[in-house]
């Protein structure tokens, strides 16, 4: 019987193999990865605004329509500076802000009651999935002239517009992450005593969070391209409103400019968003080994 | 009173369950399905793969209600889902957004317990499943094993008289399963409920339960019980070398591989 037993001795490391050897060589080389994301993107953003340059000075494409990096720099310059020829620049984004914010959050939060009601009644959601399709079918930007009709050239119509945008995005995720909830946790909680508020309120929403939050992510972007076409359509403030006098007179630097502030706008929110949720999905596993 | 003691924790008598498949087509799982559960009794249930052992828990929790037959639970018919039951799954059944002690906190929190109460009596239940020291870890932080003594200690925390298990371990790896085992007897001992235990292991069978019902391939019905003689306290890691064990093993199997072997052919076919 002892024989079945086999002896082995303690093997030794190879030199270069030791656990402290192999962390530091695995931090170098993330260190040295990272910083390869980070000059490529760089060289990347540099060559496209240096190609566009030389492209525009040398008349190889035509500066009218495509303006170039250094005067869409220099018209940011003026409007922060000197504000536009409607007024401040201020005034303009924080108008375009608050129409956009105002949709986003009623838009998400209606979207999100209403995708859990539906959810957890399948009753409901028979009756009214036929009208939920056939209005999400219509293109929600054919309804910007009818708003502005109905609610004015104020805030009302782009807040409409912006809430008609991000609704039904929510919506459907919030139904979707509803109905995807898994069926053990559910009969768990309910042996556990929980009543169907509760089954909602704790079992459900939370395991539809991950579902709403990702369409939260693409909405707030909807929720600004509600506002400002909403704003070109008729408005007397806005960045859409910018875009289109920008338009009205040839003025191609200041388009680009208007799209630019629109970029960090959004890219902003986008950060935010993702700290937020961050935050509350503190319980959802984190992979190994970042590779950002 | 009296009276009341003396009937059986759990009576399925002539039970029969029917569903419907996405087709359209009555699909009949049980079938004059009859089984008694005495109180503080451990009853194992084995039977070949999807013949409709976890159907039979079902129809006790009130998740699911009989389509001829009767069910009662401590001698009165069930009426939706009693309180005195407590359901352990086969899947990860935690709630993986509450660390591991707002997990144990769930059922009396649900129950109306105040806050402080039903913390107390969390961390009590986790220092009994030896737990305590990752009470604000998250579920995907665990072992599975841990994992399912988190849920034991979700369960037995509702203080359940009736103990439903639906192949609880089976996701766990041999070793793992051996611990768990013992931890359940030592539970079980303690809260005196009377437990079913579906498994398709039968030595697992044997080693926890004083009775193992044999299901016949689906539609279930029952095709033989046999009572386990074994004394208690039992050591599961030891207790399968004992030849009392090997002869009930012997016996049982060659019981269970003939509805093995019809419901592979059926597969097959």
């Amino acid at each position: 019987m002892t024989d079945a037993a086999i002896d082995i001795s303690a093997g030794a490391f190879r030199p270069g193999t030791s656990d402290a050897e192999i962390e530091a060589a695995a931090a170098k080389a993330a260190r040295h990865r990272r910083r390869t994301v980070i000059f490529w993107r760089v060289a990347i953003l540099v060559a496209f605004l240096g190609m566009w340059e030389i492209a525009a000075r040398q008349a190889w494409i035509d500066p009218f329509f495509y303006a170039m990096p250094s005067t869409i720099a220099q018209r940011l310059y003026e409007w922060t500076t000197e504000g536009t020829s409607e007024g401040p620049l201020w005034y303009h984004l924080y108008v375009t802000m608050e129409e956009a914010v105002i949709g986003f959050v009623t838009g998400s939060v209606i979207g999100i009651i209403i995708g859990v009601a539906l959810g957890r009644n399948r009753m409901a959601a028979d009756i009214f999935s036929i009208y939920i399709k056939v209005i999400n079918s219509i293109p929600r930007v054919v309804l910007a002239p009818i708003f502005i009709m109905i609610l004015g050239l104020g805030l009302a119509s782009k807040v409409a517009l912006a809430f008609v945008m991000v609704f039904f995005v929510v919506f459907h995720n919030a139904f979707q992450g509803v109905r995807e909830a898994d069926r053990a946790m559910i009969a768990n909680a309910r042996i556990l005593g929980a009543s169907n508020w509760q089954l909602t309120r704790s079992v459900i929403v939370p395991s539809a969070m991950s579902w709403i939050f990702a369409s939260l992510h693409v909405s707030f972007g909807f929720a600004i391209i509600g506002a400002i076409v909403g704003e070109f359509v008729g408005s007397r403030y806005g960045i859409g409103l910018l875009i289109n006098i920008a338009k009205g007179s040839f003025d191609a630097a200041g388009m680009y400019a208007a799209i630019v502030i629109v970029m960090v706008v959004a890219l902003g929110a986008e950060y935010l968003m993702t700290m937020v949720e961050d935050r509350l999905a503190k319980w959802r596993p984190q992979p190994l080994h970042e590779t950002q | 009173m009296t009276h009341e003691k003396t009937t059986p924790a759990i009576e399925l008598i002539n039970v029969s369950r029917r569903f419907l498949t996405p087709t359209g087509k009555s699909l009949t799982a049980l079938r004059d399905f009859t089984m008694t559960v005495e109180r503080g009794e451990f009853v194992a249930v084995v039977g070949p793969t999807g013949c409709g052992k976890s159907t039979t828990l079902n129809l006790v929790t009130g998740l699911a209600s009989p389509s001829a037959g009767e069910v009662r639970v401590m001698g009165a018919p069930v009426k939706g889902i009693d309180p005195r039951i407590g359901f352990v799954f086969q899947s990860d059944a935690l709630f993986p957004w509450r660390n591991v002690i707002e997990n144990v906190m769930a059922g009396p929190l649900f129950r109306g317990r105040a806050n402080s109460d039903a913390t107390a009596a969390a961390r009590d239940w986790l220092a009994r499943v030896g737990l305590s020291r990752f009470e604000q870890h998250y579920p995907h932080q665990l072992s599975g094993g841990m994992r399912k003594r988190v849920a034991l200690a979700q369960t037995f925390i509702n203080g359940p008289e009736i103990l439903l298990m639906d192949e609880p371990f089976s996701a766990l790896d041999v070793q793992t399963r051996v611990l768990m085992h013992e931890e359940l007897l030592r539970l079980w001992s303690e809260a005196k409920a009377s437990v079913v235990f579906v498994t398709h292991d039968l030595e697992e069978a044997i080693a926890l339960a004083d009775k193992v019902y044999v299901l016949t391939a689906g539609p279930a019905t029952v095709k033989s019980v046999y009572t386990i003689d074994l004394p208690r306290p039992r050591v599961v890691a030891d207790i399968r070398y004992e030849q009392s064990f090997i002869d009930y093993s012997r016996t049982i199997w060659a019981d269970l591989k003939e509805e093995v072997e019809t419901s592979y052919a059926r597969a097959a076919a």
